[in-house]
């Protein structure tokens, strides 16, 4: 069985990725060909401008200059921090570029802890740090703030991306967790069953999904059938740009994108307020359009509103309008991986 | 153990008294019989000192010679070299069936674990019957005499072969605990895979290493019979022969001290390696298996290096018993005597097992569920019997009984008692073990249910902890079964076992005639070894 096929992805170099899917999709598998740590049974993987492995050629783990941080950090359990951190410097690490690292890191002056003795996030920096010493034209993060605490895990996501981006270096890393590739990444590319569904901006990915599958993976989503014609899709909250789009369509709205009032504008569809969930910041609201069909509306805490509400509701922000058949047919060109590379990305 | 850790958490912060004798006070019945254990467990040990101190004299007069200074000199070096030699054939072997894709490892993991099973007087046997003077080898070759295998070489190769599991299981344990992203960390940061196993994997199989290593120096060290029928003078070696004399009495007694005290800071190395072993595993989350690396064209010399081992260790001396078996069943078998001595050999194992199973429950009830210092006296003491090699137990209750209770001297129960408490904390662990999973609680909820204290021992307790007990038993049989040196200096005249059979034979060079014992008594121990090795117990 192959976990890996069709991961088609060009990265730009300086930039911060994510490769976000769910468990077992293949983005770890991914990210240990492009370290060496696998073998591919075929296709191509180039960092910068050297091929690391194709059909003809595959540079060992050891020659392919890719610093990595792993999901279990991966501490020298038998060396302090300064061992671990000049590990990758030879066998006479430099004692400079080792403090030097470790300030990027704000873990200054703990070379002669032992590591057991850190805590999570800071094992975490150390672990980070060895991977930059040796300033890798790449860096590769495995489930990076999977092992940390929900409170640790904000503080450290803001302060590793602000690390990636002092020290320069090309990350690429692995999360199942949406909100988390979104609010560092640069790119984020999104991966099904082995294959990249879908790689762009944050907000590309977000606002223009390419699939339902990847609208619904990113968050919530409404879809609602619609008749598209002239560029123009028509469905039960309005008529909506459908781009090249034409005949039947699927209408993919955000909760967030569904706007309700006592009154609206024109283009505003009747709807009755059927449930109601209060999260404090924000409210889901429950309505049923004329057909029956029931959509979400996220808006925020206040007002409430109850069920039994009759009220006007429209679409307010970015839809995407897809054909209704949202599959895109399977390629079977061997998969392309080209990390750090000057042509344009794909 | 937990309750031990757990017993001086609370010390700290108690009462004196209460530290001493803990914070539930253990029945007094209990604590009787567990000082009645305690003792036993000692008596060897005390009454070694008493014996050298009675004529302290002849004793100095007996250790202080030259001839000690060579006695230790040629011990340490057999266990050295033993040692070493283990270590090196264990550590290839160890990785290549963890870590490399080598056809077949699951298989050959099993087969070059199994020569630890041959004790180490049959094992002697074998070679010496097959590569000796007068062995099957010469008869093959139709010489008269082939070059002694007798001496420093036998002992050293017949150890070397039957121990180096003792490094190899532990070692194997360690590999596959290892965190396989360390490796790959390394690798990542250039370099060589030949460099991260010397900076990387080494380091952290060092404390497995020296652990198995220990334990083959002290196996050696109180190993009888190997070093016997390979006739090399080791202390145990000596010991027999000045007791054998007659008159030697003071300076066996002697020189067993200066060998348990040798054998002492062995411990306390052992000790120390082994707390050194809970390396901080730094690591949470999930593991992926290790990528096992490719032999390629490596794997012809690999195959051939393990198919080696297991053909010196396993294949050859298993070849050799059938061999004398076969020769042995053609030429007339006399069942009688054969099966009095498999008998004898049951009964005083079994006898054994269970003496050991009783004092291992008062013993592990004690110190998990009563722990204060008293308890984990007990339960160290407990101990003593097996830091002693068997030999130097069965000339302690030598002394006891010629000197002491005469009436008792040379009878079946003195065997069994020495048997007993020689291998009592083999079942102390694992019934601790299986009672520590037993918390109180449980038993506290049965008997709120309604149950009287009786039944609940008999629903609740006895049920979760009988496969402890069993394993604890199965693996005091198995070492009871095979134990020669006790057997031979403690079982009453014309009391023969399969293993002073076995020993018997071979020293009047009736090799067929040894087949025969050694081959049952291979046999009768298999069973139980199956037992604890599908338990996963057996290299405890």
């Amino acid at each position: 069985m192959r976990a890996v096929a069709g991961a088609d992805l060009e990265l730009p170099p300086g930039g911060t990725c994510a490769l976000l899917g769910p468990s077992g999709c293949g983005k770890t598998t991914t990210l240990r060909l492009i370290a060496g740590l696998e073998r591919p049974d075929a296709g191509e993987i180039v960092v910068g401008d050297r091929v690391v492995s194709s059909a003809e050629r595959f540079v060992p783990a050891e020659q392919r200059r890719i610093g990595m941080v792993f999901q279990d950090y991966a501490l020298f359990p038998h060396m302090d921090v300064a061992g671990n951190v000049g590990y990758g410097l030879g066998r006479r690490p430099d004692a400079g570029r080792i403090r030097e690292t470790l300030e990027l890191v704000g873990l200054a002056g703990s070379e002669k802890r032992p590591v057991h003795e850190l805590s999570g996030g800071q094992q975490q920096r150390v672990a980070l740090a060895r991977a930059l010493a040796p300033t890798p034209d790449l860096v590769l993060l495995d489930e990076p703030f999977s092992n940390l605490d929900a409170s640790l895990r904000d503080r450290l996501r803001q302060e590793v991306s602000q690390i990636l981006r002092t020290a320069g270096v090309t990350a690429l890393f692995v999360t199942h967790d949406q909100e988390e590739a979104m609010s560092i990444a640069e790119t984020v590319a999104v991966m099904r069953e082995g294959r990249v569904e879908q790689a762009g901006t944050p907000e590309e990915v977000y606002l223009r999904p390419s699939s339902r599958w990847m609208a619904a993976f990113l968050g919530d989503i409404e879809v609602l059938p619609g008749d598209a014609r002239d560029g123009r899709a028509r469905c039960e909250l309005g008529t909506l740009p459908a781009g090249a789009v034409s005949g039947a369509c699927d209408v993919l709205v955000r909760p967030e994108a569904v706007a309700i009032g006592v009154s609206g504008p024109a283009s505003a569809t009747p709807a009755e307020v059927v449930t109601r969930r209060f999260f404090g910041h924000d409210q889901l609201i429950g309505l049923r359009l004329a057909s029956g069909q029931v959509i979400t509306s996220r808006r925020l805490g206040y007002p409430a509103w109850h069920p039994g509400d009759h009220v006007q509701a429209w679409i307010e922000g970015p839809v995407e309008v897809l054909p209704r058949e949202d599959e895109p047919a399977a390629s079977g060109a061997e998969p392309h991986l080209a990390v750090g590379h000057d042509d344009d990305v794909a | 153990m937990d309750a031990a850790a757990a017993g001086r958490a609370l010390g700290r912060r108690l009462p004196p008294a209460a530290r001493v004798f803990g914070v539930r006070r253990p029945p007094l019945v209990l604590l009787g019989l567990g000082l009645v254990v305690g003792l036993a467990a000692a008596l060897p040990a005390l009454y070694l000192v008493f014996a050298v101190l009675d004529d302290a004299r002849g004793a100095l007069d007996a250790v202080l010679t030259g001839r000690t200074v060579g006695l230790i000199t040629r011990s340490l070096g057999l266990a050295v070299a033993v040692t070493a030699a283990a270590i090196a054939i264990a550590v290839p072997l160890a990785w290549l069936t963890v870590r490399s894709d080598l056809p077949g490892r699951r298989v050959w993991a099993t087969l070059l674990t199994l020569p630890l099973v041959i004790p180490s007087y049959i094992g002697a046997y074998l070679f010496v019957s097959a590569l000796g003077p007068r062995g099957a080898l010469a008869g093959l070759l139709g010489v008269e005499r082939l070059p002694s295998i007798y001496g420093f070489t036998g002992a050293f190769l017949v150890l070397t072969l039957f121990t180096y599991p003792l490094v190899l299981i532990p070692l194997r344990g360690a590999l596959q605990r290892m965190d396989p992203s360390l490796e790959e960390a390394a690798r990542v940061m250039g370099r060589s895979p030949r460099d991260v196993f010397r900076s990387v994997v080494l380091p952290q199989l060092a404390p497995a290493i020296g652990a198995g290593g220990v334990l083959v120096a002290l196996y050696v060290l109180s190993d009888f019979g190997a070093v016997s029928i390979m006739r090399f003078n080791s202390f145990t070696r000596d010991i027999y022969i000045a007791y054998e004399s007659g008159f030697g009495r003071t300076e066996a007694a002697a020189l067993g001290m200066v060998l348990v005290l040798v054998m002492l800071v062995l411990f306390a190395v052992y000790a120390r390696v082994r707390a050194a072993r809970a390396l901080h595993r730094v690591t949470p989350g999930a593991q992926r298996p290790a990528q096992p690396v490719r032999l390629g064209g490596w794997r012809w010399p690999a195959l051939a290096f393990c198919g080696a081992v297991a053909a010196i260790a396993l294949v050859l001396p298993v070849g050799v018993l059938l061999y004398w078996a076969t020769k042995q069943i053609s030429s007339g078998l006399e069942l009688g005597a054969l099966a009095t001595n498999g008998w004898h050999s049951l009964a005083a194992a079994a006898a054994a097992a269970l003496a050991a199973s009783l004092g291992a429950i008062v013993v592990a009830l004690l110190s998990v569920r009563y722990p204060s210092v008293v308890t984990r006296i007990v339960e160290r003491v407990g101990y003593a019997g097996y830091a002693l090699p068997g030999i130097v137990v069965a000339l302690a209750l030598v002394f006891f009984t010629t000197r002491v209770a005469l009436p008792l001297y040379q009878t079946l129960g003195v065997l069994v008692f020495a048997l007993a408490i020689h291998y009592l904390p083999l079942a102390v662990s694992p019934i601790g073990a299986s009672l520590l999973q037993v918390p109180p609680r449980l038993e506290e909820a049965a008997r709120g249910l309604g149950r009287s204290p009786l039944a609940v021992l008999r629903t609740i307790t006895t049920p979760l902890v009988a496969s402890g007990v069993l394993g604890g038993g199965a693996l005091v049989f198995l070492h009871a079964l095979k134990e020669l040196p006790a057997t031979l200096l403690l079982a009453p005249i014309g009391f023969d076992t399969l293993a002073t059979d076995v020993w018997h034979q071979t020293s009047f060079g009736f090799y067929e005639a040894s087949a025969i014992p050694a081959l049952l008594l291979l046999l009768i121990a298999a069973p139980p070894l199956y037992l604890l090795s599908a338990r996963g117990s057996v290299a405890s």
